[in-house]
């Protein structure tokens, strides 16, 4: 509280005893505490690092990881260095190759190889296998002649430009396919052929989901969070218990209760069709209804929670101000308690919205086949196909959605963004 | 509202008004209030008197249980608070904390779709009152308490109400600041020739501002009346203590004559005193102000009494003397340092005189 008295006058600086500054001597103590507030949440960041940074930062990497030619065929692609691709390769180079397939042949490597050749171009993982199986050459005969001899397409320089093409430490690949783009022969980024398009539409479709389930969240979580801030404690309290209920029980046994409460036989159709609005029973389940309904159901303690912590710290006398100064109840909520709750909102919003995001089981149970969000791909890879590069490549692009989300929120909600709060 | 008005009849009354909360205690019981125009008119009280309660349902948050409130001879009890017209300054200010200042200030204008040329204009002259000029586009959080005390005041005058309520606005300012701001607020009251009533419990800040102060205990108006008159002669006992300091001795009412009476104390002395709310043969207390009392020396005379000084303190500008009399230990006299013997020493007998005129006989008030 400054009053008329100005205490910032320029007084000398006085130093210590021993004569160290005081700014020195600021510093220091300073320094003492900040020391004292890194030891407190060392642990906490330990774990973030070990459990939490570290994983995903490895689990990203997967995502552009190369190493099937690149680890197994060192030889062949150290003599391509110096080829100009224009013309299938010199002797050198298929000697190069046929020594490191046959050291390959009957390890796991050689199933890598043709794997990772085959997505360059659909034919040559039995275009290695077939080789492998006729390895070793006879080591009289010119490895080109050999090879060409097994298979022609040896000869040809589309194959070489693969091996060349597959042969980098990182790959876009897995990033480009899960934004549905390719790179084709020549090196350009292509969109990908419209029957392999997939990726795009389920990222929109994850964020529009996820945009109205928070919509939702919030239609029908304020007014909870408004009246449990102006009700009284012990009543509010109660609300609170309702509000929590459902974190009492997992996620799997809510899922469950709205299957039984949703389908064709259930409570709900059977009120409906008993209540005559409708003849037959509604399909709620399986769709995106089912899911919108189980999604708001889980989620919204999330949106009550964080409004409520704001709107128990707007004073009422706000709105009381606002109707003596002459404005209707209705405006002066809009204008007065509304915008104050803003931080909340935002909280709220961004929490929902970023778990809906990587939501996976309740779409997974209740939706049908259009209702799959990201995550649903991402455990599809990891779990059906063991394509960890895929897996990794999604998740990568929906952390970079879910951060960008965030630094929107940053810049336009965000706490240090709300003009007023920072004179707090 | 237009309308010209009788300078005579009252801006606001209330009538028999009384409200409840739990339908059990009345928080107010049977209030009747006229409230003058243009005048300063403090509500003062201990908490739970009532006071705040009364406040509140002249600007439309409560509504009384019973009974009448008319606001420019208007029954407005139910009229919602947002077509009242009334300014109110809040205790801790209530400006809206995501608004700049300039746009507290115009909130109540736009709200009342003033053209914005005049919403500017007023906006301003808002600004000026309170001298704060050069604060239009800072955020409340980033002035002063006394800044946005005074905010908070241009605020609730920006829209030209002729009454304007104020909830303990300076309980928050530290010492220095509260009566710096008692001032420049009487000054603008007067400036302006609005009504203003004043929520307080602190007496010297109700002394300094209103032209009368109502003093509430218990839901009742104890006395209403200018600051001199309330002073120097309350009418029962607990405005007596509530305003200033006040010296009390017990005893029984002897004889009434009109505006006189006698009361004998239980030592058995008998003073004569102004009758207050008590009747003859009734139990009496005679208050009286520690700066009325009389260091009497040997001289007989009325109203004599005979103490044992106990303690001395020294205040620079006066001396305050604890003495014992009548075996009442609390019993304390104030006397400036130019007319005190300065030989007195704890322990000496001394002789007060109380001036009849100064001295009251009230009511004994219940045991707590």
């Amino acid at each position: 509280m400054s009053t008329a008295v100005d205490t910032s006058a320029a007084l000398p600086l006085p130093a210590a005893g021993d004569g160290t500054p005081l700014k020195k001597r600021l510093r220091r103590a300073e320094r003492r505490r900040n020391l004292l507030f890194g030891a407190l949440i060392l642990p906490l960041a330990l774990v973030v690092l070990v459990a939490f940074i570290w994983p995903i930062g490895s689990l990203l990497t997967i995502g552009v990881d190369n190493p099937e030619i690149h680890d197994n065929l060192p030889r062949t692609l150290a003599v391509l260095e110096d080829w100009n691709g224009s013309a299938p390769p010199a002797e050198t180079a298929y000697r190069a190759l046929a020594d490191e397939l046959t050291a390959a042949k009957g390890s796991p490597a050689i199933a890598a190889i043709a794997k990772r050749l085959n997505r360059e171009n659909a034919g040559y993982r039995s275009l290695v296998m077939k080789t492998a199986r006729k390895l070793p050459l006879d080591a009289a005969v010119p490895a080109r002649e050999a090879l060409v001899a097994i298979d022609a397409q040896w000869g040809e320089l589309a194959t070489w430009q693969a091996i060349h093409r597959a042969g980098g430490a990182l790959t876009p690949f897995y990033l480009l396919a899960s934004i549905d783009r390719m790179i084709d022969a020549d090196g350009n980024i292509v969109v990908a052929p419209e029957e392999e398009r997939i990726y795009v539409d389920v990222l929109l479709r994850t964020f529009w989901m996820s945009l109205i389930v928070t919509v939702c969240c919030l239609v029908l979580g304020f007014p909870v969070a408004y009246l449990m801030a102006s009700l009284s404690t012990r009543h509010s309290n109660m609300l609170m218990i309702f509000v929590l209920l459902p974190f009492w029980t997992s996620v799997l046994v809510r899922v469950a209760a709205w299957i039984v409460l949703l389908q064709n036989e259930g409570l709900v159709n059977r009120l409906l069709m008993w209540l005559g609005l409708t003849d037959s029973p509604l399909q709620l389940l399986f769709n995106r209804f089912g899911v919108y309904v189980a999604m708001d159901h889980i989620l919204l303690p999330f949106m009550v929670l964080p409004l409520y912590s704001v709107m128990k710290g707007i004073s009422p006398v706000y709105m009381r101000a606002a109707l003596s100064l002459g404005c209707p109840p209705f405006r002066s909520f809009w204008k007065i308690y509304f915008p104050q709750t803003l931080p909340g909102i935002g909280a709220g919003g961004l929490l929902v919205f970023i778990m809906c995001m990587g939501y996976y089981i309740t779409p997974a149970l209740l939706g049908g086949p259009k209702e799959q969000m990201l995550s649903y791909f991402i455990a599809f890879y990891t779990n059906q196909t063991i394509n960890w590069g895929m897996a990794a490549a999604l998740s990568a692009v929906l952390l970079a959605a879910t951060l960008l989300l965030y630094m929107v929120y940053a810049r336009y909600l965000g706490p240090t963004r709300v003009k007023y709060m920072k004179a707090r | 509202m237009e309308a010209v008005h009788n300078r005579q009849a009252p801006h606001v009354s209330f009538r028999n008004v009384q409200k409840t909360y739990d339908g059990e205690t009345l928080i107010v019981r049977d209030l009747n209030l006229d409230i003058r125009r243009g005048e300063f008119l403090t509500l003062l009280g201990p908490s739970g008197s009532g006071k705040t309660t009364c406040l509140m349902m002249l600007a439309g948050f409560e509504t009384p249980t019973g009974g009448e409130i008319r606001l420019d001879g208007e029954v407005i009890n139910r009229v919602p608070p947002y077509r009242r017209n009334i300014g109110m300054v809040f205790q801790n200010y209530a400006l809206f904390p995501h608004m700049t200042v300039a746009d507290n200030l115009r909130f109540p204008l736009r709200v009342r779709k003033l053209a914005p040329s005049e919403v500017e204009a007023r906006v301003k002259r808002a600004l000026d009152m309170v001298q704060l000029e050069a604060f239009g586009s800072r955020y409340p959080q980033q002035l002063s308490g006394g800044q946005q005390q005074r905010i908070a005041l241009a605020r609730a005058l920006v829209f030209d109400p002729q009454l304007v309520l104020m909830d303990e606005p300076l309980g928050a300012l530290d010492k220095n600041l509260r009566e710096r701001m008692q001032l420049e607020i009487k000054h603008i009251q007067q400036k302006l020739g609005i009504t203003v009533v004043f929520v307080t419990h602190d007496q010297s800040e109700a002394l300094t501002m209103s032209d009368r102060i109502a003093v509430f205990n218990q839901g009742v108006i104890q006395q209403i009346d200018a600051p001199e008159a309330l002073y120097e002669y309350p009418t029962n006992s607990f405005v007596a203590d509530f305003i200033g300091e006040n010296n009390a001795l017990d005893g029984t009412v002897v004889a009434v004559a009109g505006e006189e009476c006698e009361v004998r104390l239980d030592c058995g002395t008998v003073l004569r005193a102004r009758t207050g709310n008590v009747g003859a043969g009734g139990r009496a207390r005679i208050a009286v102000r520690p700066e009325r009392v009389q260091l009497a020396g040997e001289a007989e005379g009325t109203n004599r009494l005979d103490a044992t000084v106990r303690e001395l303190i020294y205040l620079g500008d006066q001396i305050r003397l604890r003495v014992e009399l009548a075996g009442k230990h609390e019993f304390t006299i104030k006397a400036p340092v130019s007319q005190l013997d300065r030989s007195l020493r704890p322990g000496d007998a001394i002789r007060l005189g109380l001036d009849p005129a100064h001295t009251r006989a009230l009511d004994v008030p219940a045991a707590h």
